[in-house]
């Protein structure tokens, strides 16, 4: 092949432009202006400072951030519990009803989560589907205030997030090669044993994926949270728009910015070394 | 069926039932003939004629497609041409190449939103159109390569050496053999993108500006001022393009190459 072939040239050399100028600079962006200072009438002054983050660790916004890091672990887990078990029913569904059965779950993937948020918003109100149908069945009273709750919030991110659980989930499982299973069964392992020491270690990437799908997510989605959750700073999506928003305090917000930025990196660490450990098939 | 196969029915239906009723009572809702009860009172489309009677909707709606098309298509252009670069060639940065978009499809909405925000304040871009299209051309790359490199993995690489030896050179495989033959997933990623775009809420949340209204963020100011029989509507529009969208992409990713 000869080197300087322009396809080639101009295939890789656009992409690259727009990574660099698009992905990597923004987010270097980020990082200094976390570290400078409110400006009164610019966005920030050239003033280097760790200010933004020792506020983070101010109770007001530790509060908040707990909170934060609480719901969304909280939705992670839920997803998990509902989705791991879904998406092993799917891989034993019969062949013929598998493509079907997928799409069901792949429609929910690509649709708006704020048209699915809307839609929990419609099922919770005080006059709503769930409250009519709880009076009509005699187990309340009166309506019951469902909405703008925490619970309200973690059902709507469990809603609009379960799908990009599941599908993660479904491609780890379908990988598994079900005569390791066999072969530990022949070697005299029990369904628990062979289920923590076998089935979890290699569908591990698949966990990490979805949870990094869920987790993230529900770190940031401020939209449900104001949809669901009433006027209230729940999350850190909440904080991070108001400090560009209304508060203008950019330094802050890109501060709290930074730090989900480092969550992911952890969780995407994590990934990669499952998905070694897993490919090895050693677990 | 056994217990344990009634069991697992159950459950699988169970799961779905939470994914679809929402959407379903949306869908009922938006044609039901009373503006605040729960009650049915009949079908009626006036919540639609509402819809298409406000003009600052329709021009919110024109925009959002615009972009869309725009950045789907620019996307889809870049996209494909980097997987088959992946595909094909081996290069310095190869590896981080595919890092980055690995990591850029993964990032948080809220931080690509409040990046590029950040980058677009720092070069004074105004922000409004032109800003929303880089942003959206950004969050759609990824899934274009995503999509088309699924697809390069059956390819069958003698084809390729066959015409390289016969003498065309790259451009020429790639219009003639590897395009074609691609063509499935590049629609269903420009497919996807388009669905992506016209979706999107987090991120143009931050680099729009007031001078360039799009479909998401008008559905956002409306829906949280509550439930209404219009924005039942309005949703029930939205829900049906995505999955017009959706099932052409998943048909041409399930043909056969």
């Amino acid at each position: 092949m000869r080197i300087r072939e322009p396809f080639k040239l101009i295939a890789i050399g656009a992409l690259w432009f727009w990574l660099i100028a698009f992905a990597l600079l923004p987010n270097l962006l980020v990082a200094v202006a976390s570290v400078l200072t409110r400006g009164d009438n610019e966005f920030v002054v050239f003033t280097l400072t760790l200010s933004s983050y020792r506020r983070l660790l101010d109770p007001l916004y530790l509060d908040v951030l707990l909170d934060s890091l609480w719901l969304a672990a909280a939705t992670t887990a839920l997803c998990l519990l509902l989705g791991y078990p879904f998406a092993y029913l799917l891989t034993r569904s019969p062949v013929r009803w598998r493509p079907l059965l997928l799409l069901l779950v792949i429609v929910p993937f690509w649709t708006s989560s704020l048209v699915r948020t809307y839609a929990i918003m419609i099922v919770l109100k005080t006059q709503g589907l769930l409250n009519q149908t709880l009076l009509g069945l005699g187990l309340i009273a009166e309506p019951l205030e469902l909405l703008y709750t925490e619970s309200a919030v973690i059902l709507g991110m469990l809603y609009t997030l379960l799908p990009f659980m599941i599908l993660p989930l479904y491609a780890a499982l379908e990988k598994l090669d079900p005569r390791l299973i066999e072969a530990a069964r022949d070697l005299g392992a029990g369904k628990i044993t062979i289920f923590l020491r076998i089935v979890i270690p290699l569908t591990l990437p698949g966990i990490i994926a979805g949870s990094l799908l869920t987790f993230l997510p529900g770190l940031g989605m401020f939209y449900v949270a104001d949809l669901l959750g009433g006027a209230k700073t729940l999350l850190v999506g909440n904080l991070i728009r108001d400090q560009f928003l209304s508060a203008r305090d950019w330094p802050f917000g890109a501060a709290a910015s930074v730090l989900l930025t480092l969550l992911m990196g952890l969780l995407l660490w994590a990934y990669y070394l499952s998905a070694r450990r897993a490919n090895r098939g050693l677990p | 069926m056994t217990g344990k196969r009634l069991v697992q029915v159950a459950y699988l239906l169970l799961v779905y039932g939470f994914l679809y009723i929402p959407i379903g009572v949306l869908i009922v809702y938006s044609f039901n003939d009373s503006k605040y009860s729960l009650e049915w009172r009949g079908m009626t489309w006036e919540w639609y004629e509402t819809l298409f009677d406000d003009p600052d909707l329709l021009q919110a709606a024109l925009n959002s497609a615009w972009i869309a098309t725009l950045s789907a298509t620019a996307a889809t252009v870049m996209g494909t041409l980097a997987a088959v670069a992946i595909y094909r060639y081996q290069f310095f940065g190869k590896q981080l190449l595919n890092a980055l978009l690995f990591v850029l499809m993964m990032t948080p909405d809220i931080v690509m939103g409040i990046a590029l925000l950040i980058l677009f304040a720092s070069l004074s871009l105004p922000l409004g159109f032109w800003t929303l299209l880089l942003a959206h051309i950004t969050f759609n790359i990824p899934f274009v390569v995503v999509t088309v490199l699924s697809r390069i993995s059956g390819f069958d690489r003698h084809l390729l050496e066959a015409a390289q030896d016969l003498g065309a050179t790259e451009f020429q495989i790639f219009r003639r053999i590897v395009l074609p033959l691609l063509m499935p997933a590049v629609v269903a990623g420009w497919l996807l993108s388009f669905t992506l775009s016209m979706d999107d809420v987090m991120v143009s949340f931050f680099v729009t500006g007031p001078t360039f209204e799009i479909l998401p963020l008008k559905i956002y100011s409306m829906v949280r001022l509550g439930v209404t029989p219009e924005v039942n509507a309005l949703c029930t529009i939205m829900l049906g393009v995505t999955l017009i969208m959706i099932l052409m992409a998943q048909l041409l990713l399930r043909e056969k190459t």
